[in-house]
Order: C-alpha cells, then sequence, then structure tokens
C-alpha cells in the first residue's frame, strides 16, 4: 500500500489537472512511459471529449456512402425547385428544412450537409496523409543533420534551406495548374483522386522542412549536453544514440509539431481550394464551398456559417486533442 | 561570426540560384506547351503566337535562362515586340499590360509590406507576452482565458474571420473603412485606417498561434534545472524568468516568426485576397490567372528572397540571444 501512495504522490504531481481517482490496488505492477501516458490522457477530460469528437468526425467521414443512403440525398444531386427565381433558397436560414438539415446552395441547390460529409472526407484523407509522410521526413533529417553535423548535415541544412525558400502558396499556385496540365490536357477532366494525391505530394514536399528545423535545433543544443556526452563516452552505437538518448528527448516539440500539422493541413488544404487551386468542385470540399459563399455573404450569411464552423469545430479537435496528448506524453510540462 | 555571415550569406546565394533554376524549369519546361499552359482557356492565336515570339521558344533552354538571368544584373535588350531595352534589374514585362514587370513589383510591394511588417510586430509582441504570462501563472483564471483565446485563433481561418470582421466592422457597422492602400508617405492616418481590418485579422490569428507556442516553450523552460538553480541562489523573479527563462524559451519562437514573417512578406495572398488588397500574393494570384508568365517568375523570386534573408536574420539573432548555440 505505500508504494501505491507514493504512485498516488508522484502522480498528483505530475497531472494537475481534475481530480484524482484511486489507483487500483495491483501491487507491483510496473508500468510502461506509454502505459502511463494512456492513463493519463484518459483522465483528461478535454483529451475525452476533443477525442470523441474526432472519432465522431472519423467516422461521419468514413461512413459518407451509408449517411447518403439514410438521408436519401446525394452530393452532386440539385434542387432546383427549392430555389426561387434568382437561385436563393426558399424558406428560411438558407432553406434548412427536414430533408435539407443544413439549407441548400443557392444557385445550384445542392444539399449543404451532404457536401460537407464528403468534404469532411476529403480534407482528413488530404491532411492526415500529409502529417505523416512531412513528419515522418522533417525528423529523420532534422535528427540526422542535427547529431552528425559534417557534410550530410550541411546538405540537410541546405536542402532544407532551398525547400524552406520556396515561398509556398505562390509557388503551389503556379504549380498544380501547370503540373496537371501536364498529366491531363486543357479539355481534359482530371479525377478528384489526382487532385488529392498532388496536393498530398505539395504539401509533402514543402512542409516537411518546419519539423526538420525544429528537430535539427532541438539535436544541436542537446548534443551539447552531459548525457549525451557520456553516451558517446560509453561508445554506444548511432541507432542507440538517435532512437534512445536523442529522439526521447525531442517528443515534445516533434508531437506539438505534429499536432499542429494535422489541423495545419486542413486549414491549407482548404486554403489551397479557397484560391481555386485545390479540391475543385464538383468534388465536395470545405475551402471550395467557403469561397463560393463569401459571394453569398450578405445575402444568404448561413451558406458560408455551416462549413466555416464545421472546419473551425475539425481544426480545434485536432488543437485541444494535441495539446493533452503532448501533457500526458510529457510529464514535466503538464499543465 | 563574419566568417559565418559570409559562409550563410554564400549560400544564401546558392538558395536562391537553384530557386530560380527550379522555378525556371517548372514554369518554362514542364508543361507540354507553356503557352497553353499558362493560359489553357481564354487565348486566342494570335495571342499565342506572340507569347511564343516573346519566350524564344526556340532557343535552347539555358540559353532563355541565361537571358533572364542576365536581365536582372545587367539589363538586356528585347526586340522592339517585347517592349524594347530594359534596364538593369530586368524582369521582363508583363504580358498582360506590357507594364516592366520590375514596375508592377515596386507599386505592389509596399502594399504587402504595409500589411505585413505592423502585423507581425503585433502578433509576436502580444503572442509572446500573452503565452509568457499565462505560463508563469498557470492554472490561474488569466491562463484559462489565454488558453481559450489561443486555441480559438489557432483554429479559426483567416479568410472566414476575416469575411466576417469585414461584414460586422466595415459593411454594418461602419467603425473602419472598407481596406484600401494609401502610401504611408502621402497620409499617414489613412494608411492605418485603410490597413487596420488586415492587421487586426492577421493578429489575431498569428498571436493565438504565437501565444501558443510560446506556453508551452515557457512551460517546458520553466521546469528546466537551470531555472531552479538560479531561483535557489536567490535571484529575483525578474532576474529568473526574465532574463535566464526568456531566453531559452524565446529561440524557437524566433526560428518560427522568422518564417512566418518571411513567407508573409512574400505574398499575404488569403489576406490580399479577402479584403481586396493589391499587394505582391494577389499580383501572383492574378498572374497565375492571366498566365502572365514574367510576373509570376518574379513573385517567385521575390518571395524567395524575402524567405532567405529573413532565414539569415534568424540565424543571427539565434547566436545573439542563445549562449548555447556556437556558430560555426
Amino acid at each position: 500500500m505505500s508504494l501505491s501512495n507514493a504512485d498516488d504522490i508522484a502522480l498528483s504531481e505530475i497531472s494537475a489537472t481534475g481530480p484524482q481517482p484511486p489507483l487500483p490496488k495491483a501491487g507491483l505492477v510496473g508500468r510502461s512511459p506509454g502505459q502511463q501516458a494512456w492513463a493519463r490522457l484518459r483522465r483528461d477530460r478535454v483529451a475525452t471529449v476533443s477525442g470523441a469528437v474526432l472519432i465522431l468526425f472519423v467516422v461521419v467521414a468514413l461512413a459518407a456512402p451509408l449517411i447518403q443512403r439514410l438521408y436519401g440525398v446525394g452530393p452532386q444531386q440539385q434542387f432546383q425547385d427549392a430555389l426561387d427565381g434568382l437561385g436563393m433558397p426558399l424558406g428560411y436560414a438558407g432553406g434548412i428544412t427536414g430533408g435539407h438539415w443544413f439549407g441548400l446552395e443557392p444557385g445550384l441547390g445542392r444539399d449543404i450537409f451532404i457536401r460537407m460529409v464528403y468534404g469532411l472526407r476529403t480534407s482528413l484523407v488530404i491532411a492526415v496523409a500529409a502529417a505523416v509522410i512531412t513528419t515522418l521526413i522533417g525528423v529523420a533529417a532534422g535528427v540526422l543533420a542535427g547529431y552528425l553535423g559534417g557534410w550530410v548535415g550541411a546538405v540537410i541544412g541546405w536542402v532544407t534551406d532551398f525547400a524552406l525558400a520556396m515561398p509556398f502558396l505562390v509557388v503551389a499556385l503556379a504549380l498544380v495548374p501547370t503540373v496537371t496540365l501536364r498529366f491531363y490536357g486543357p479539355r481534359q477532366a482530371e479525377p478528384a483522386v489526382f487532385r488529392a494525391g498532388l496536393l498530398i505530394v505539395v504539401f509533402a514536399v514543402f512542409g516537411w522542412t518546419g519539423a526538420a528545423r525544429l528537430v535539427r535545433g532541438q539535436i544541436v543544443s542537446l548534443r551539447e549536453r552531459e548525457f549525451v556526452e557520456a553516451a558517446r563516452a560509453s561508445g554506444v552505437g548511432l541507432g542507440h544514440m538517435l532512437f534512445r538518448q536523442l529522439l526521447p528527448n525531442t517528443w515534445a516539440p516533434i508531437l506539438v509539431s505534429f499536432s499542429l500539422a494535422v489541423p495545419s493541413y486542413v486549414t491549407g488544404e482548404a486554403v489551397l481550394s479557397f484560391l481555386g487551386i485545390g479540391i475543385v468542385d464538383p468534388t465536395p470540399d470545405f475551402g471550395a464551398m467557403i469561397y463560393r459563399s463569401i459571394d453569398y455573404l450578405q445575402t444568404d450569411p448561413t451558406y458560408v456559417f455551416f462549413p466555416g464552423v464545421t472546419i473551425f469545430l475539425l481544426v480545434l479537435a485536432f488543437n485541444l486533442f494535441g495539446d493533452s496528448l503532448r501533457d500526458a506524453l510529457d510529464p514535466k510540462s503538464s499543465r | 561570426m563574419l566568417r559565418f555571415l559570409v559562409k550563410r550569406l554564400l549560400s544564401a546565394i546558392l538558395v536562391l540560384l537553384a530557386v530560380s533554376v527550379l522555378s525556371f524549369l517548372m514554369f518554362f519546361a514542364l508543361p507540354r506547351d507553356p503557352v497553353t499552359a499558362m493560359c489553357p482557356k481564354n487565348c486566342d492565336a494570335q495571342r499565342l503566337e506572340r507569347v511564343r515570339q516573346e519566350l524564344g521558344l526556340s532557343d535552347p533552354l539555358y540559353q532563355q535562362y541565361v537571358g533572364y538571368m542576365k536581365g536582372i544584373f545587367v539589363g538586356r535588350d528585347l526586340n522592339s515586340a517585347q517592349g524594347g531595352h530594359c534596364d538593369a534589374p530586368c524582369l521582363g514585362y508583363s504580358y498582360v499590360n506590357s507594364e516592366p514587370v520590375t514596375h508592377t513589383l515596386t507599386r505592389v510591394l509596399p502594399v504587402t509590406l504595409s500589411i505585413v511588417i505592423p502585423a507581425a510586430v503585433l502578433w509576436f509582441g502580444l503572442g509572446v507576452g500573452l503565452g509568457m504570462t499565462s505560463a508563469l501563472r498557470r492554472g490561474t483564471l488569466l491562463d484559462r482565458l489565454a488558453i481559450g483565446f489561443s486555441l480559438t485563433g489557432a483554429s479559426l481561418q483567416l479568410y472566414f474571420v476575416g469575411a466576417v470582421l469585414l461584414l460586422v466592422f466595415s459593411y454594418t457597422l461602419h467603425v473602419v473603412p472598407v481596406p484600401h492602400y494609401t502610401s504611408i508617405l502621402v497620409d499617414p492616418l489613412r494608411w492605418a485606417d485603410g490597413l487596420v481590418l488586415a492587421w487586426v485579422t492577421l493578429a489575431f490569428l498569428f498571436c493565438a498561434i504565437y501565444a501558443r507556442l510560446s506556453r508551452a516553450q515557457m512551460v517546458e523552460t520553466l521546469s528546466e534545472d537551470f531555472v531552479r538553480t538560479a531561483r535557489a541562489k536567490g535571484l529575483p523573479r525578474s532576474t529568473v524568468y526574465g532574463r535566464h527563462a526568456l531566453r531559452a524559451a524565446i529561440t524557437p519562437l524566433i526560428t518560427i516568426a522568422g518564417m512566418d514573417v518571411g513567407a508573409a512578406l512574400g505574398g499575404t495572398v488569403v489576406t490580399e485576397t479577402t479584403f481586396g488588397l493589391q499587394g505582391l500574393g494577389r499580383t501572383a494570384w492574378d498572374a497565375v490567372r492571366e498566365g502572365d508568365l514574367p510576373t509570376i517568375m518574379a513573385t517567385v523570386l521575390i518571395a524567395a528572397v524575402f524567405i532567405v534573408v529573413a532565414n539569415i536574420v534568424v540565424d543571427v539573432l539565434y547566436a545573439a540571444i542563445d549562449p548555447r548555440v556556437r556558430l560555426r
């Protein structure tokens, strides 16, 4: 029992959030840092709520065809008879009815709810894929450059500088239409998958540099620390040095960077689509929807409202969950 | 220090050369025909031919590139159809209105600078201040409010916030005029008045991100041994937090600020599109739509210059602030 008490005190020092439930009387059960983090995460109310919201978003995105069948309306279906002569939805608040939960798009008369369900799919697939790829590349490059230094560091640093020096939005603006045209002629319609893949590639090419620089900076200052020197003096191999000594000490920034990466790619994808170079109509997408809705800002504010608020909630949930995850994994910096 | 600077400058020049080669290849070589690539729909045969002539597409690529680069440093003589002689920093002539691209840039650059610099000062000062304060007052109401604010701001979309602010403050309440640009040299008040909405929007969103990051950094730094040591040896709180901890916590933020400001100077496309301001970003956007290759090329290059310069400034600041970093 005395041991579990000590555990309790230690835990209460680590996570100051929320009430501390009594530990199970498990006696002497060792827990790995991962298990401890999981336990902390489950106790964190913000993490639970934002995690649940994220799961809901993911389920909605995955089950989009099922939702379409239950809802009975497709993303490309037009309801012209529910619009007035000027193309504005009839009824109140952008044409919200029992059949069209979030109303209809002015002009084309498509159902906003089902388009958002599919838009969520587009957004999540692109953002998660881009975040995973960029973080992997960035961490690998950053660690190698920071630890090895020398010519490896110089080359990586130079490539990083180079990729960072490419002005992302402007280059993407010019590059995406050009590449699309390279594969598909001016009159040929390209499949939506191609655009999505192209966006992921663009994000991967430009996005890894942030993580790389951050990690490199961390590693450079860690390199001068005593424990690294001690490890080096005891003659550990490169793999041990990187994965046992250096990387575990850079978890916090890497996680912060990853947790910022997913929502930032949700945002980035929406921005590119907003500017007309990301996902294009008729593929459902938040950015493209908001771009269209700006024209109707004064006449039909509900049109901008639903996609604007949904993407805000999605990004917010990711940010909150990322924060909690960070606190859980890194007891040094708990709230 | 001097050796480091020279090395850094040389590598920056190399980077810029590489950017110029790559973007040149990207725009002139990648598509099957750059002419149709840049204006797929609305180009009549006459304009296609003219553009093709001006590009000198029959020349080998390296020759085109050398010609372009020569134009930047010593000027070049183009034939009369292309606008004639073009003085030293020559970036060619716009395909759309035959204006020298350098003129376009000198016209739109002050707009972007006027948007970004005051906004950056606002967002860095407010963001870091808020983040540091809430890290020092962890768990208090102020901290919770700051966290809520920064998470909200960091999750909002610029064009969405911009549109809402525009609708509320300009169209409905008439508190501020619809954004416009007046040179600061002509009328500083009108200058500020016309851009304040853009500053507030940018600063609000960025300041939230900086508050979040600086809080995380500061919280981590405060749990470091050197902070405890400094406290234990009896230094006053203000010295420990203001000098020791702040210095260590602020370095990663400077990296990020450098990247953000550099990128923003290259064109705040979304801000400029949302508020209808004709800056560098909007010019690039228009150029892409109109297939104005020389302008696209020039905006990419100048944006790259900003980013590279910002990075050098960051590296020097880094060394000045964090004594643990040695410049080699």
